[in-house]
């Protein structure tokens, strides 16, 4: 790839880095990300990933910013009050770098729709808030054999997993089922201190281009746990399941369900 | 040695750093292992900076040269891809 004077000072700093180059930073233009969520985690992962120079970034939420976000959705602002987020995003994101093609889906991911809309893409990153596009979302990514980069938070604490389907663990071999409604608060109902998204976010950036470069050791079949309030960094080995009903060896689930229904337990 | 000629020459005469190493490290790159680069450069710091920093990236420094009173060249070797 040739840059252009303004490339190789944009990216200066990554081409000085012996494990990037000019030939990594080739690869990170090369690459298209699908991003879900532009919430506390969308905001950081496709802040970096747009600073860092990626060729596609697609995020896809239905949601419209509203002045409870701009605590720690870094993406949008008190000027974006009450625009789509996808919208907000892919404007943040265009005036920091035009080198990358942001397109923003103004729709809910489904059974449906996923696998057509992930096909394109060489690496998903889940930034939802929610059991049922969580679980979609893995379902999704190992059936089409997708990397992805997983990432949680709540209150203090946040977790980061890579998931690349058959090498390595799946969310489910980690968390077999979702659990009950109601279980795990949402960040509505528990909060959650507002750098926490960016740590955690930052980190599934980090892996991202870590995959795309392929250099340094990805959270593959490890769960990352933060705790913010003590600082504290935990890995936790995860093996992969043979009898998980995604990702084993005998799969119970061989197509997408709906998520939602199950969730709720009526379906 | 005296009559080695290079694959490639670069002049970044004007540049500081780091974009003399940039510019050095992105011409390397897309050279083969085993040819050889002149670069020609005039920020006094990058004459020491750049034969340190291909080293370090595992190449070698066959010749480094102060010309006249501004300029250096310096001749590296691609060791590695």
């Amino acid at each position: 790839m040739d840059f252009t004077e303004d490339q190789i000072l944009r990216y200066s700093r990554h081409i000085i880095l012996p494990e990037v180059g000019g030939k990594g930073q080739a690869k990170i233009a090369a690459a298209k990300v699908f991003l879900v969520g532009a919430g506390g985690l969308g905001s950081p992962v496709g802040y970096f990933l747009t600073a860092a120079g990626v060729g596609r970034l697609a995020i896809i939420d239905d949601d419209h910013v509203e002045l409870s976000n701009l605590q720690r959705q870094i993406a949008h602002s008190t000027k974006t009050l009450g625009m789509p987020k996808v919208q907000s995003a892919k404007e943040t994101f265009n005036a920091l770098n035009p080198d990358v093609e942001v397109i923003a889906l103004k729709q809910r991911l489904t059974r449906d729709n996923i696998l057509e809309l992930i096909e394109d893409y060489d690496i998903v990153v889940d930034g939802s808030d929610n059991f049922p596009t969580r679980y979609l979302v893995n379902d999704a990514c190992v059936l089409a054999s997708k990397p992805l980069v997983s990432g949680a938070i709540l209150r203090f604490e946040g977790q980061v997993t890579t998931i690349l389907p058959r090498q390595g663990h799946c969310y489910r071999c980690l968390f077999e089922e979702m659990p009950p409604p109601g279980l795990v608060p949402s960040c509505q109902e528990a909060g959650v201190l507002g750098v926490l998204p960016g740590i955690v976010g930052g980190l599934q950036a980090m892996e991202v281009l870590k995959w795309i470069l392929g250099k340094g050791e990805l959270l593959t079949e490890t769960l990352l746990i933060i705790d913010a309030l003590k600082t504290t960094f935990r890995k936790v080995k995860v093996p992969k399941n043979p009898q998980c009903p995604v990702c084993g060896e005998n799969p119970t689930i061989t197509e997408l369900l709906d998520y939602n229904a199950v969730y709720c337990g009526v379906g | 040695m005296e009559d080695l000629i290079p694959n490639k020459r670069i002049d970044i005469r004007g540049l500081h750093c780091p974009y003399t190493f940039v510019k050095s490290k992105l011409a390397i790159e897309a050279m083969n292992v085993g040819e050889v680069l002149e670069i020609v450069l005039d920020y006094p710091e990058a004459s020491v900076s750049i034969p340190k920093s291909m080293q370090d990236h595992g190449h070698r420094v066959l010749k480094v040269d102060k010309v006249n009173e501004k300029d250096w060249i310096l001749l590296i070797r691609k060791e590695r891809e």
